[in-house]
């Protein structure tokens, strides 16, 4: 068994989905090479070094490389897939992009959002927006795998493996970069946040989100929203948790004014500890809740702002 | 141009479903059926760029039982021009069903294919990169908003953190996430004029392609249940809970 991993990263930094996905691999064998790709990218690679368990840290450093086409970081990791049973990424944006290029090239099937290795070939992943686990076995001869992140726990960094650098570029010219607007927060990040605080349809706006950031804040949280509240044009989607936008697993997710549809459970139901605040004691959110509190969310977000 | 959209016949979103008590699958008797929701929006888009005047022809397809028939009915009451059914009763892995929509491109040369970003029954979210692989074209997946500008396709998607454009060769792939559009309803009179569009029928086996599964279903079993907890009744008895007895702040 030789593992490739991808790197998820900004160049600078390793982001710590890696480390999940690192994990995973680990699972299936004892050779795990770690492929970093992007322009500029010798802080991440640095710190993808120092990952427990990697052999072999591989580093594709180039222009081609910058916005992580997917038509560019497709082929690349097509070419390097050969001497490798098993490859995997994380189910970022990023990994979600260009992986099913890579197992469509290798004329293999991929597996998606795996949330368990029960052996080489046989994988758990939730189907039907977590509402059921199915357990898939993959006859093809190269393994293609995302990783659900929250399925695993972080690698540890106390490693020492060695730098490789591949000079191999692959530029399909076919497109472009255009322009990115990344929201820029001193919070946490939502899918490695500890805490979480999520608002849904019951805010009523967008402006009522800063109580929510100020609780967040003070949890030292990320924010978060349900997808009627970005259907409802409140706060962008970056920011949507749920079977199509993040999948999360904090140490505590409070839910307010979320009413709790099977969408949204899907993408947080395996947080540690769930709060809910709603008025309306029927919400479904409150059959999942470790903690239910029935009340108007303008009174008790406030109150409970000032109580932290 | 000429606009290829793919159209996936999908349980309804509002149906909670079971999974079937021998662990062979989830109970998909008489649950309501519709189109995939992210299907929707790229038949919208298409419809909106034939509106606009870029697009001359709105050709759906869809790959399925002879039922999937009526979602590609509802995607010409939207305004869809004509429909091919690939016929088959075996449940797809996401690669046959891009090597098949491959072979649909090759046959109808469009300037431009729409697929939904995933579908909601099997949440892989791998076709239209597939087919990307497939065909050579570049992609524009999780879009938020898709313009044509002087040849090329201009994608905006929705990445982990904020958004990205960027700018695609055509023929190109945009797969569609879920603020590109609001799909329009589809009215009665144009559910009847739909039932007079062309509508063709094809095998996989008249594009010789191989749709073998690759991934073998061993076990469906249901998700661990989350028991509910206790409801509090104050601010100040749930923050001393979360201090004291969850130990998370």
């Amino acid at each position: 068994m030789r593992i490739l991993v991808i790197a998820e990263h900004d160049n600078v930094t390793l982001k710590g989905a890696t480390l999940n996905t690192v994990t995973a691999a680990a699972q299936l064998g004892d050779d795990v090479d770690l492929l970093v790709v992007g322009d500029n990218c010798g802080g991440a690679a640095e710190a993808a070094a120092k990952i427990s368990g990697v052999s072999k840290v591989l580093v594709a450093d180039n222009a081609a490389y910058s916005h992580k086409l997917a038509e560019n970081l497709g082929s690349l990791v097509t070419e390097l897939a050969s001497g490798y049973s098993h490859v995997l990424a994380p189910a970022t944006s990023t990994g979600k992009n260009f992986m099913p290029r890579v197992a469509a090239a290798l004329d293999v099937a991929q597996i998606s959002d795996i949330i368990a290795v029960e052996s080489a070939d046989t994988f758990k992943r939730p189907i039907y927006a977590g509402n059921a686990i199915a357990t898939v076995q993959s006859s093809d001869s190269v393994k293609v795998i995302t990783v659900r992140t929250t399925g695993f726990d972080a690698a540890a960094t106390d490693g020492s493996a060695a730098v490789e650098s591949l000079d191999k570029v692959t530029d399909a010219g076919i497109s472009a970069f255009v322009k990115e607007e990344l929201a820029q927060s001193d919070r946490p990040e939502l899918t490695s946040a500890k805490v979480i605080v999520s608002g849904g349809r019951g805010m009523g706006n967008g402006e009522n989100f800063s109580m929510l950031e100020q609780v967040a804040d003070k949890l030292g949280a990320a924010v978060g929203a349900s997808r009627a509240a970005v259907d409802a044009g409140f706060v962008p989607n970056d920011m949507q948790v749920g079977q199509t936008g993040k999948i999360v697993a904090p140490e505590l997710y409070i839910a307010v004014g979320i009413s709790g549809a099977i969408q949204h459970l899907a993408g947080m139901k395996d947080s540690k500890v769930i709060v809910a605040i709603n008025k309306d004691e029927e919400a479904p959110i409150f059959q999942v809740a470790d903690y239910g509190l029935v009340a108007d969310l303008f009174d008790a977000v406030p109150e409970l702002e000032r109580q932290l | 141009m000429k606009i290829l959209v793919s159209v996936k016949r999908v349980v309804d979103f509002n149906v909670k479903v079971r999974v079937k008590p021998d662990g062979t699958g989830v109970d998909l008797g008489n649950v309501k059926m519709a189109m995939n929701p992210f299907c929707e929006i790229a038949v919208e888009e298409g419809v909106r760029l034939k509106e606009q005047g870029i697009a001359d022809e709105v050709v759906v397809v869809s790959i399925g039982p002879k039922a999937c028939q009526e979602q590609i009915r509802t995607a010409m009451a939207l305004g869809a021009d004509r429909g091919i059914q690939i016929e088959t009763d075996q449940e797809l892995d996401s690669l046959a069903v891009a090597k098949l929509l491959a072979k649909v491109v090759e046959e109808e040369q469009p300037g431009l294919v729409i697929l939904g970003k995933q579908s909601i029954d099997s949440d892989n979210n791998q076709t239209g990169q597939m087919l990307g692989a497939l065909t050579g074209m570049p992609q524009g997946t999780f879009a938020s908003e898709v313009n044509l500008v002087e040849g090329k396709v201009e994608v905006t998607r929705e990445v982990d953190g904020g958004l990205q454009t960027l700018s695609l060769n055509l023929p190109a792939i945009v797969t569609t996430d879920l603020r590109l559009n609001e799909p329009r309803y589809a009215s009665l009179p144009n559910f009847m004029k739909a039932k007079r569009k062309p509508l063709d029928t094809k095998s996989p086996a008249d594009f010789g392609v191989d749709i073998s599964p690759r991934l073998k279903t061993l076990k469906v079993e249901p998700p661990a249940e989350r028991q509910a907890g206790i409801i509090v009744g104050s601010v100040d008895e749930l923050v001393e809970k979360l201090k004291n007895e969850a130990k998370v702040i």
